[in-house]
């Protein structure tokens, strides 16, 4: 049916079907005729239908990669997450504390296990990440990680993590909602410690710098290691007793690794709360009514 | 080449439409739990670090 009947249009659709029938027995009687002097067409035919299909074969691997890191990895991030955080919690209820270190060397802490859970009250109350100590590929699949050696939760010098933003279970896929004065909490086995992020709290603007001339947020190449400083960007610098940072770092722009986001935070130390069993502190819970979730 | 396996499927036009099915959810599987998986770290996506020595 899908020849066009040349003239018959309009003699009705009895017609019509008849010569339908007719045409495709005419063609069926030239086709041998037809087919031995063209080899060549019959050729370049198959060729730019072999083209063809490898095209959208390729287009369809491309879009199924593409469903691959968006959805795919996010399910096994998932489970690799809960199982990280369920052995942290197991170890918690135990008494046993991964941070406590006999001489303050992470080393005996294992790569790729649980030291602590994150809470964003921005982005809303079901936010939780169990972060894990280490931030190779292996690692950053369980959750956001923690770079080695760089300071602990509540410590003086620079607490740093890094997490994903697209795929492999997103913890960061919002940072650049945050704004300046927005508290991320940090649960460890004995304290809860809550970080503001820097910049102007009344305006929200991330670019404002502390004493320290560190901002709230900045984007910034691979390369530069100095955001993790213990007083991030400034090289040599002695972090102070109060100089307490969290500093968050993300790939920018999504899907991309030409640069990294980066939220610097400071601990407030009024906030710090001591944890005992497994609900928030009233004044820990009383932040998401303050952020408005 | 999609015409060739269509052609050398057995059975008729049910069982082929269900091979055709099998085949597709086996090459999804592959590419999605053999191939992205170990082709994804090669590509330059998806760096979250910073240099840290």
């Amino acid at each position: 049916m899908s020849g066009d009947p040349v003239s018959d249009g309009e003699d009705g659709s009895v017609l019509d079907l008849s010569d339908d029938d007719g045409d495709d027995g005419v063609v069926a009687t030239q086709a041998p005729d037809h087919r031995r002097p063209s080899n060549t067409g019959d050729t370049v035919r198959f060729v730019l239908r072999g083209i063809g299909q490898t095209l959208i074969t390729g287009g369809l691997i491309i879009l199924l990669f593409v469903v691959y890191e968006v959805y795919v990895t996010n399910i096994f991030a998932h489970q690799r997450q809960v199982r990280v955080h369920n052995a942290l919690e197991k170890k918690w209820a135990s008494g046993q504390d991964p941070l406590a270190l006999p001489g303050g060397n992470q080393s005996a802490i294992p790569i790729g296990s649980g030291i602590a859970n994150i809470y964003i009250p921005r982005f809303g109350r079901d936010f939780a990440f169990t972060v894990v100590q280490g931030t190779d590929d292996v690692s950053l699949e369980k959750g956001p990680g923690h770079y080695n050696d760089t300071a602990l939760p509540g410590e003086t010098g620079n607490f740093a993590i890094a997490g994903h933003r697209v795929g492999k279970g997103e913890p960061f896929l919002n940072l650049d909602h945050l704004k300046a004065g927005d508290d991320v909490i940090i649960e460890t086995r004995a304290k809860w410690y809550v970080y503001v992020v820097e910049g102007d709290p009344r305006t929200g603007n991330l670019s404002v710098r502390d004493a320290n001339n560190v901002p709230g947020r900045e984007i910034v190449n691979p390369s530069d290691g100095q955001v993790l400083l213990a007083v991030p960007d400034n090289p040599g610098r002695t972090p102070s007793s109060h100089d307490r940072y969290l500093t968050m770092t993300t790939c920018h722009p999504k899907f991309t690794a030409t640069q990294r986001m980066v939220l610097h935070a400071q601990l407030d130390p009024s906030l710090t709360a001591a944890r005992s069993g497994t609900t928030m502190p009233s004044s820990i819970s009383a932040l998401y009514n303050k952020a408005g979730v | 080449m999609y015409t060739w396996i269509w052609r050398h499927l057995p059975g008729t036009m049910p069982l082929k439409l269900l091979q055709t099915l099998v085949l597709v959810a086996a090459v999804s599987a592959l590419l999605l739990f053999v191939v992205f998986p170990w082709v994804e770290p090669h590509l330059p996506i998806n760096k979250v670090t910073v240099n840290h020595q």
